[in-house]
């Protein structure tokens, strides 16, 4: 293993747009999704990166794009030295091995005709692995044992496990080859609170016996506290905020970063009776034709006309050691009033 | 105000399926009180959906066997015609989903399913219906509800779709509105919009809510009351202070403990409860939770908890559970501390053969699941 610390993967302007083409014959372009629009950031070795934002931020098709199962439209992905970003399927192949993903529905995410045994055991036959059956049988039974499923349940078919087992199933697929890196994309959002923290739990195992790279991409804000040494806040396909998890939700200093954390409900009638919930108004605005400059400028109760609207503000770094693009942070006091939970 | 709206008393409500008879709710009684609000909460399968469907006369199938009582605003629900419940359901008692992208008709203007639910209700005409759908519209903050109101489901963001659902039962002026997981499709920042309306229009309105959800967060921010449900069973009951400060059931606790928080320490550890929920088909013998309960003894597969007074400070709280009072007390008091159920199984006795009061005059009994 190498050093932890030093980024695996950075990203430099990263942008993905997919157009959207009109005419029944002769198509043309009429404009473009700016799905994830110019972002930078760097996932270092052995640590678990939080992707946040509302839907349609662009959290998954960052994640898509790292793992290079979408081409990017510009930008560079740099993948332990090498520029990944505009490489073939084929040069893929070899990587594909080190990066693996986790996905949100494990029933939709595993072939219903296929038993366990069958799904764990194709990257070995994939990537040419294990061809020997016997052997490979021994080694998918023991990651199977690892994720905390039956070994004997090797010849059942995914309707016959629950939603935390498949996902578990999921689990032991994405470890089989010993990736360096895996992409989780909301890897527990449907599976109910009483299993959330078995997946969890089992993730933060793997990663310590494993030396595992998570970039961990969730809605859950609770959830990405709990799981993420460094979090990445997401609107409108930019980055607009980044930190360590101890010091963004100690002090967020974008302005939508504070409203996010302040939407969470809190489980405590007290402490909840006492929170001033600030409601973000509107919708989020179409990633076809986003807002100027900041693009969150239409929503933030700190707007100011003529530098917001005018001005895009850079991702730099604020007081407390949070990176932020915004140009009137939020400030201690502020936070103080709008997330209570902080404070507590 | 001393009748309560809604009194649920001795609900069951079982399938006949080709598998077996699955006991989706057995046996719950709660009530409800003009205005309040009350949280049901649980996991998929706990029965908590399908006690309200039954409230609102949607579970009534050919393979549906139904029995116990539901009382509300002194009218028996469970014994009327299917025209009286077509007419207190979307007036008097209304109802909104999860997915509010599947409960509208996508073929019709969003004016017009409103209109409908106004006039199927009341002898209006037309045109007074769509001044009173407009003003529904405005109430739950649709922008430009006069040109929005000839447009389709479809060209709505899911909040604003939300928004559409709640305008449409509340439209009627109902007494009680039953949400089942009104904000579980949404975002954060939506969620948030979502409950703050619920709230604001449950005040202006006078309407009484029963809010069903699986997160915790949810309820303790929207509610007054709340029902623990597990195995189509209420195990716990009480005020939502009490059901947060000093939960008593082992279930609760486990709720409690395996979610992250913002306002815990972000290292504190989450302690997952272990296995998964029960068939309904085939439950456990005695306490349905003993298989997952780190406390169980071996009483509690024999003999079925009732629910039953706690006898605490919170005269509501209710719970099902054999753990003799004083020793819930003890374990969660550990539990909170911030101790894992195993280091608290060394610190705290628990009694073998002793049982709580529900218990009592059952031990050897032999106890189904029925």
């Amino acid at each position: 293993m190498s050093t932890p610390g030093e980024p695996l993967i950075q990203v430099r302007g990263l942008k993905k747009h997919f157009p959207i083409r009109s005419g029944m014959l002769i198509q043309r372009d009429v404009g473009a999704v700016r799905a994830v629009d110019g972002i930078d950031f760097d996932v270092l070795r052995g640590e678990t990166l939080g992707l946040v934002g509302e839907s349609g931020c662009g959290k998954s098709t960052t994640a898509r794009l790292i793992t290079r199962l979408l081409e990017p439209t510009a930008g560079s992905i740099t993948w332990e030295g090498r520029d990944i970003a505009g490489l073939s399927r084929r040069e893929l192949k070899p990587l594909r091995r080190e990066m693996q993903m986790i996905f949100q529905d494990p029933y939709s995410s595993l072939n219903p005709r296929k038993t366990v045994g069958a799904i764990i055991g194709e990257p070995f036959i994939i990537h040419g692995v294990e061809s020997d059956d016997t052997k490979r049988r021994k080694r998918v039974q023991e990651l199977m044992e690892q994720v905390g499923l039956n070994p004997e349940h090797y010849n059942r078919l995914p309707h016959q496990f629950s939603g935390g087992q498949r996902q578990r199933i999921g689990v032991a697929r994405a470890i089989a080859l010993k990736p360096k890196m895996i992409v989780a994309d909301e890897p527990v959002s449907a599976l109910d609170v009483s299993i959330q923290a078995q997946i969890l739990n089992l993730l933060s195992e793997l990663q310590r016996d494993l030396g595992l790279t998570i970039v961990f991409i969730a809605h859950d804000l609770s959830v990405v506290r709990h799981t993420c040494d460094r979090v990445a806040v997401m609107y409108l396909g930019k980055i607009v905020e980044l930190a360590s998890s101890d010091e963004l939700y100690l002090h967020p200093r974008h302005p939508y970063t504070g409203a996010l954390l302040s939407a969470v409900p809190v489980p405590d009638p007290r402490l909840a009776r006492n929170k001033h919930r600030q409601i973000l108004g509107g919708d989020v605005p179409s990633p076809t034709n986003p807002p100027n400059a900041c693009r969150f400028h239409t929503r933030c109760a700190k707007f100011v006309e003529g530098t917001c609207d005018v001005v895009e503000p850079p991702l730099e770094p604020k007081e407390g050691g949070n990176v932020a693009a915004c140009h009137f942070p939020l400030t201690d006091e502020e936070i103080a009033r709008r997330v209570p939970s902080a404070a507590a | 105000m001393s009748e309560p709206l809604l009194v649920v008393k001795d609900l069951a409500v079982h399938f006949e399926t080709e598998d077996g008879l699955v006991q989706a709710v057995d046996g719950i009684s709660y009530t409800v009180e003009r205005g309040k609000t009350l949280g049901i909460v649980g996991e998929s399968g706990s029965g908590k959906s399908v006690s309200s469907m039954t409230v609102m006369g949607l579970t009534r199938a050919g393979n549906a066997r139904i029995s116990g009582s539901i009382t509300f605003d002194g009218k028996e629900l469970l014994t009327a015609s299917n025209s009286d419940m077509r007419s207190i359901r979307g007036g008097d008692v209304a109802m909104i989903f999860q997915d509010p992208l599947s409960s509208l008709h996508p073929f019709y203007k969003i004016g017009d399913q409103l209109i409908e639910a106004h006039r199927s209700h009341n002898d209006v005409s037309k045109a007074k219906a769509r001044d009173r759908a407009v003003e529904m519209l405005t109430l739950v903050g649709l922008p430009d509800p006069r040109r929005r109101i000839d447009s389709y489901p479809h060209e709505f963001s899911g909040g604003m779709r939300q928004r559409v659902m709640i305008a449409m039962a509340l439209i009627n002026n109902p007494k009680l509105l039953i949400a089942d997981e009104p904000t579980t499709a949404l975002d954060v920042t939506v969620q948030a919009q979502i409950l703050e309306l619920i709230q604001k229009l449950q005040a202006e309105l006078d309407t009484a809510v029963v809010m069903i959800t699986h997160d915790l967060g949810v309820v303790a921010e929207v509610t007054e009351e709340i029902a623990v449900m597990y195995a189509g069973r209420i195990v716990e009951y009480g005020s939502s202070d009490t059901i947060f400060a000093a939960p008593e059931h082992p279930y609760t606790w486990g709720l409690l403990k395996s979610i992250p928080r913002l306002d815990t320490p972000r290292d504190e550890p989450l302690v997952p409860i272990y296995g998964r929920p029960p068939s309904l088909i085939n439950k456990p013998s005695g306490c349905s939770f003993h298989p997952r309960c780190p406390y169980v003894r071996e009483a509690h597969k024999k003999v079925d908890p009732g629910l039953e007074p706690t006898g605490g400070a919170d005269a509501t709280h209710k719970v099902a559970c054999l753990l003799p009072a004083e020793t819930r007390r003890s374990l969660w008091a550990a539990l909170r501390a911030g101790e894992t159920p195993d280091q608290v199984l060394q610190e705290v006795d628990i009694p073998a053969n002793t049982l709580s009061p529900s218990a009592e005059g059952q031990t050897g009994e032999e106890v189904t699941g029925q």
